[in-house]
């Protein structure tokens, strides 16, 4: 399983940042390892249809779980056809690390 | 002779001159091509004689010749195509339907098909004016090909007068252009002269000539009036603010019809918009 969250920051201890499309950063984290990769959001800056564009990148680094704050509507038919789920309603002052530990957290519990 | 009537911003008045204008032209054509929020038939009340769908090109992938290569993707300008690899995925809200993804994918592997991006509508008002506007479906990105068709509805060579939408966008550069003249309504507020500036800026690059109307003239707010002076532009018509047109206007009502000096205004208005277009073409 793979999980995206939106961030601010490379770093696992940057701070979520709640806007999907516009996000700097995804950090895509293996649960298992805990290793993790940080992919530019090559939407951050675009025009228009940055959350789509944005869809597209985390679809293709087969994504499984998206945590973020807010998605819009192209966005989120995007995820739909690429499989992803979708948690959202993160807060842009909580970290990344955090976000991830009580999303897991939750899991178990289910 | 096409006359459009725009505003660098919303709620300046635009659609009361553009119907008031039509209103004192002898067997007119009104066109709203402010198809996301068109008000012209509040004022105008038109009988609605047609209703037709339009539609927009979007692009369609046969996956039988596809790759995946991501040309496609690539060279859409509005994002409106995703690769995800097992399907190209279209937002079609988002497509201007420029066609560069047909034209550019490698494999041939795109047709271009029709899609309904929104209704137009023609009527005719009780006191002979010819109607078009449209409404643009909701969702959808871009209003610049509805309006190319609502604007170019209307064959035949009566005067038209085009209602643009509010704003500096490509939505207002497709209805403003091709016409002989263009009447930027303003008004005497911070705001106002802002937005008055850039939809000069615009009209002068694509070099369609104009004139100022400023509705609601407040002469306390001088920046305007020393603006208009200092670099000699036209200002054609100052519409005071009044009770009794407000009154009017807030009912709704078409103010060439009930208050008589609005009349004259649009009619004096009109005389001097016609010399312009008749000086410019004869320079
Ligand atoms: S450009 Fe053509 S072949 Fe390439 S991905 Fe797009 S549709 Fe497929
Ligand atoms: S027609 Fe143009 S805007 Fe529409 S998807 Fe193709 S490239 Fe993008």
């Amino acid at each position: 399983m793979l999980v995206a969250i939106t961030s601010t920051c490379d770093t696992l201890d940057a701070l979520v940042n709640e806007k999907f499309g516009r996000c700097q950063y995804f950090l895509i984290v293996d649960p298992y390892t805990m290793k993790f990769e940080a992919v530019p959001n090559p939407a951050e800056q675009a025009q228009g249809g940055a959350g789509p564009k944005a869809a597209e990148v985390i679809i293709n680094k087969g994504v499984n779980v998206l945590l973020t704050g807010h998605v819009g509507d192209k966005a989120e038919q995007a995820l739909k056809t690429g499989n992803i789920k979708v948690v959202d309603g993160l807060s842009g002052n909580v970290k990344v690390k955090d976000a991830l530990n009580n999303y897991l957290s939750n899991l178990k519990r289910d | 002779m096409v006359i459009s009537i725009a505003s660098g911003k919303g709620g300046t008045g635009k659609t009361t001159v553009a119907c008031g204008l039509a209103s004192v032209i002898n067997e007119s054509v009104y066109i709203d091509c402010d198809v996301e929020e068109p008000n012209g038939h509040l004022l105008l009340k038109p009988g609605i004689l047609k209703e037709e769908p339009s539609y927009k090109l979007i692009p369609k992938i046969n996956y039988e010749s596809c790759d995946f290569c991501n040309k496609c993707a690539e060279v859409c300008e509005f994002n409106a195509l995703l690769n995800l690899k097992s399907e190209i995925y279209l937002i079609d809200e988002l497509c201007h339907s420029c066609g560069a993804c047909t034209y550019f994918c490698p494999q041939k592997a795109i047709t271009e098909a029709n899609k309904e991006n929104g209704k137009i509508r023609i009527g005719e008002t009780s006191n002979n004016i010819l109607f078009y506007d449209a409404y643009l479906k909701v969702g959808e990105a871009s209003a610049a090909p509805l309006i190319k068709k609502v604007k170019n509805a209307y064959k035949g060579n009566k005067t038209v007068i085009i209602d643009s939408p509010p704003g500096t966008s490509c939505s207002m550069l497709e209805s403003v252009k091709d016409s002989d003249f263009c009447v930027l309504v303003t008004e005497s507020t911070p705001f106002g002269f802002n937005d008055l500036k850039l939809a000069i800026n615009v009209l002068r690059q694509i070099k369609i000539p104009y004139g100022i109307v400023i509705n609601k003239y407040d002469e306390n707010y001088y920046l305007l009036d020393e603006y208009i002076q200092k670099n000699k532009l036209n200002l054609l018509l100052k519409i005071p603010f009044r009770m009794d047109i407000a009154e009017s206007y807030s009912k709704g009502e078409l103010l060439t019809e009930t208050i008589k000096d609005y009349r004259i205004m649009m009619l004096e208005l009109l005389e001097k918009i016609k010399t312009e277009i008749v000086e410019k073409e004869y320079v």
